[in-house]
């Protein structure tokens, strides 16, 4: 049966045309993957859906009848509800006080907390969601407060749930809970979009695949179990691409980053405790671990941004010390966690950005402090066209561009100073899968030219497939070093969260 | 598509400058009914403004010397507003500079002019320098707000002028809160005589031209760009931030400091108590409507200026109130602050004017 209809939508923005004559149906008991990179058009398609922005033409049908939806409330009384990719709960208050934020049971003036937490309950066993409805939000893992924002929107007594992004914060086990958890209220009578650009998960969940590519449609009755993920990337991207092969290295050297006895402390927590480990020339280090294990706090020590309370650490046997500009000088090249708050200032250029850091060399600036714009501007085109930026000219803002194509920005201006080791965060998150392919041989380019690389990464595969060596940290520790290949996902994933004892008693709860 | 991202950031661009215009048009508007309503013709109010102000070289000479000041501050607030500072503080600093100056001015003696006018700016430039320094080192080491300091501050400094004038350099014999008169070669040279347009004007078209220099040519203005428009990013990139907040917030006080100097050296000839008539704050408007671009303030206080001098010049012969030009620099402020409700006004425009065609076009095809 079928629950909406979107026929002919088109949404122009000032100078994009962001969908073009997009048609897409939803049925009863149906879990859809909506496919597609970054700006294909998926995040869009699902706002207008969802009442958060207009479409520039074309109608919506909900059970048939023609809908327009001028606010996300118009849509979340039709029983169309989004889960979004960045949680909106609030972390002192319970399941409990979250769930029934804004739509509280009871008179005007009093809440009605016997009611509602009978209401939440059933949910919760009807679900089988784990959950202790009287447990503060702040103490729950990232998994855990997904689920209470799905059980925010069955409590708003949803029949269409989208969600946008739903796995990219979540640990592959966590992934296989929240697929048993969807499959459930699929077969319930719940009709759920994924809007994700994970193939693998495409696969595993969706009973329809739907492809967007630049703002049209690209297929939308793909069957998810006899297509290869090859084929699927490919309907995504337009042409061929290469994910999967594994480049080892092949001449690792002499240690370069050495880090003995590291801890760090923050509000009287300590988030790293007591780690020792060494990047060899020429070789990827990559550190797997959910994110909020210490993965921030380890490469804020390793890029001098804060102050260690132990810690050695040696570049080439010389000690470091100081803060940020002293190991940038020294030449260690960052890639930061969030490229927004931390790698670019967006509403510079993308030559200014290209010398952020290094602004102070030679290069770009006299001994008195005056900029070489002109050499500035030489070495950002060359920049520009040996990282494929794409970009009208290097003077536009790097705010106008595709997060690709930023990322592309911080990683050629860290690889572009000769770096002898690189602390690389998340390299490819967000970015589509051209970029990533792209990025990736930059990568691995540089490691074959001698550089020693830290590569901290929340995508599993990603870690996988880049690095040499991998460590697992959990809880500040490191609790596992491997070869790649001699773990699987499943095992790797076990470690992530603390091993075996850690699964068993989140089922209990 | 890449053509329409180039356009994008020309519009960006453009839009800062249609968004100051639009809130001075919005403004002077709004104006144009408080004019009214206290019983004037708001058209020949304006008319008779501009007419004095650009039409007679007396009027235009007012103009230029009542915007001084207010340039001085104007870029104090927009350049410490480029770190995102807010200087709250350019009336103190004012002060501040205009006591080191009449100081100077009155008591050092027998030096060329030239050079007594250097000494003089100086110590009001390291005056307002200081007081701002400090309440930047209190940000920087003790994470204290600079609003809150500078507002206080501005009352300690303000009433220790003033105790200065009325007690230990008041001259005998005064009946106001006064220092003594400053030796003439501290005095600046007027550019017209029997007006108080001086050489100070050049003195702060220097500054801005500097401080444009700065901001857009150097290391310093990088790091400066850098801090105030992602502080984060700024600590990956190794910039000493804590130094940019010093260094910054010091110039923005120094620049404030030389509006102090400017007004002794040039208008009064000695501290008087009380002799800004809030051109700190006034400093806000100013560079809010230039976008915070040192040129942009000279200009924009040129505007405001003239409506001064129009004002103050017809208030002799009609009675337009000169406050009148507070209520239009206030609402500058509220329209340049509020660039959404600009648009939103816009928008409301727009959709009457489509639905009145749509009427006439309804209208035709019936």
């Amino acid at each position: 049966m079928e629950m909406i209809r979107m026929e002919k939508i088109s949404k122009i923005y000032p100078g994009t045309v962001a969908l073009d004559g997009v048609d897409f149906t939803l049925n009863k008991k149906e879990i859809v993957s909506l496919l597609g990179e970054n700006g294909a058009g998926k995040t869009t398609l699902m706002k207008i859906l969802y009442g958060m922005t207009p479409p520039s033409s074309g109608e919506i049908y909900y059970n048939g009848q023609p809908v327009k939806f001028k606010r996300p409330l118009d849509a979340i009384e039709k029983g169309i509800c989004m889960v979004h990719q960045h949680f909106m709960l609030v972390p002192a208050f319970t399941i409990i006080e979250n769930i029934i934020t804004g739509n509280e049971p009871g008179s005007s003036m009093f809440l009605d907390m016997k009611k509602a937490r009978e209401e939440v309950k059933d949910l919760i066993s009807k679900f089988h969601f784990n959950l202790d409805p009287d447990t503060k939000v702040e103490k729950l893992s990232v998994g855990e407060q997904q689920r209470v924002e799905i059980l925010k929107v069955l409590y708003r007594k949803a029949d269409v749930i989208i969600l946008d992004e739903p796995t990219a914060v979540l640990t592959p086990q966590e992934v296989n809970d929240l697929f048993v958890i969807l499959r459930r209220l699929r077969d319930d009578g719940k009709s759920i979009i994924i809007i994700t650009h994970k193939l693998k998960e495409t696969k595993a969940i969706a009973d329809r695949v739907v492809v967007l590519r630049d703002g049209h449609l690209v297929i939308d009755d793909v069957n998810p179990s006899d297509t290869t993920t090859k084929q699927l990337s490919e309907m995504m991207v337009g042409r061929e691409v290469n994910l999967d092969t594994r480049k080892p290295a092949k001449n690792i050297g002499d240690i370069c980053l050495k880090v003995s006895n590291l801890k760090v402390e923050e509000d009287d927590k300590e988030k790293i405790k007591n780690i020792s480990f060494n990047v060899r020339h020429g070789e990827i280090l990559g550190i797997a671990g959910v994110e909020g294990n210490g993965q921030t706090q380890l490469l804020e020590a390793l890029t001098g941004l804060i102050e260690q309370n132990a810690k050695e650490i040696t570049l080439d046997g010389k000690k470091l010390n100081g803060n940020s500009a002293q190991f940038l000088k020294a030449g260690i090249g960052h890639i930061p966690e969030d490229r927004l708050s931390m790698g670019l200032v967006k509403e510079m250029s993308i030559m200014e950005n290209l010398i952020l850091g290094y602004h102070r060399e030679r290069d770009f600036c006299t001994r008195h402090g005056i900029l070489l714009k002109k050499n500035i501007f030489n070495y950002a085109k060359s920049l520009k066209e040996k990282f494929l930026i794409k970009a009208p000219s290097v003077e536009v803002a790097a705010s106008s561009l595709s997060g690709g194509n930023q990322q592309k920005i911080i990683i050629a201006r860290a690889f572009s100073r000769n770096p002898k080791a690189i602390i690389i965060a998340h390299p490819t998150r967000g970015v589509d899968i051209g970029a990533i392919e792209y990025i990736h041989e930059q990568l691995l380019e540089l490691r074959d030219k001698g550089a020693a690389i830290l590569l901290v990464s929340a995508d599993l595969d990603e870690v996988r497939k880049l690095s040499d060596r991998i460590l697992v940290l959990y809880e500040g520790k490191i609790v596992s070093e491997s070869m790649p290949g001699e773990l699987d996902e499943i095992e790797m994933g076990l470690l992530m969260t603390g091993g075996h004892t850690m699964v068993e008693e989140g089922n209990q709860c | 598509m890449l053509n329409n991202l180039e356009s994008a950031k020309k519009m960006e661009v453009r839009n800062s400058f249609i968004n100051s215009f639009l809130a001075l048009v919005f403004s002077l508007l709004l104006g144009a009914i408080f004019i009214w309503v206290c019983g004037y013709s708001p058209i020949e109010s304006y008319k008779a403004i501009i007419g004095v102000s650009l039409g007679t070289v007396k009027g235009f000479a007012l103009s230029l010397s009542q915007a001084t000041p207010l340039m001085f501050t104007g870029l104090s607030f927009a350049l410490a507003y480029r770190v995102r500072m807010i200087n709250t503080g350019a009336e103190g600093q004012l002060y501040a500079g205009a006591m080191a100056a009449a100081l100077v001015g009155a008591y050092v003696h027998n030096l060329p002019s030239p050079i007594h006018i250097l000494l003089a700016f100086g110590a009001a430039f390291i005056a307002g320098g200081l007081v701002a320094l400090l309440v930047a080192a209190a940000k920087v080491y003790l994470k204290s707000n600079e609003i809150t300091m500078t507002l206080m501050l501005n009352n300690i400094i303000i009433l220790f002028t003033s105790y200065l004038a009325n007690g230990p350099l008041k001259p005998a014999g005064s009946g106001v809160g006064q220092t003594e008169r400053i030796d003439d070669s501290a005095k600046l040279m007027k550019l017209i005589p029997q007006t108080q347009l001086t050489i100070a004007i050049f003195v702060v078209i220097i500054v801005a031209v500097i401080l444009q220099y700065i901001l857009h040519k150097t290391v310093f203005g990088y790091e400066i760009k850098v801090t105030g428009l992602n502080l984060r990013g700024a600590y990956v990139a190794g910039i000493n931030v804590g130094k940019t907040y010093l260094l910054t917030f010091a110039l923005s006080g120094a620049v404030a400091g030389l509006g102090g100097a400017a007004m002794v050296l040039g208008v009064n000839y000695r501290f008087i108590e009380g002799f800004s008539s809030g051109y700190g704050f006034s400093g806000i408007s100013i560079a809010a409507l230039a976008a915070y671009s040192p040129i942009g303030v000279i200009l924009s206080a040129f505007l405001i200026g003239i409506l001064k001098a129009g004002t103050i010049t017809l208030n002799r012969t009609t009675s337009i109130p000169v406050e009148f030009v507070d209520v239009i620099q206030v609402l500058v402020i509220i329209f340049v602050a509020a660039p959404t409700l600009i648009r939103a006004i816009l928008n409301k425009f727009k959709k009457i004017k489509e639905l009145t065609n749509k009427q006439k076009h309804g209208g035709e095809a019936i």
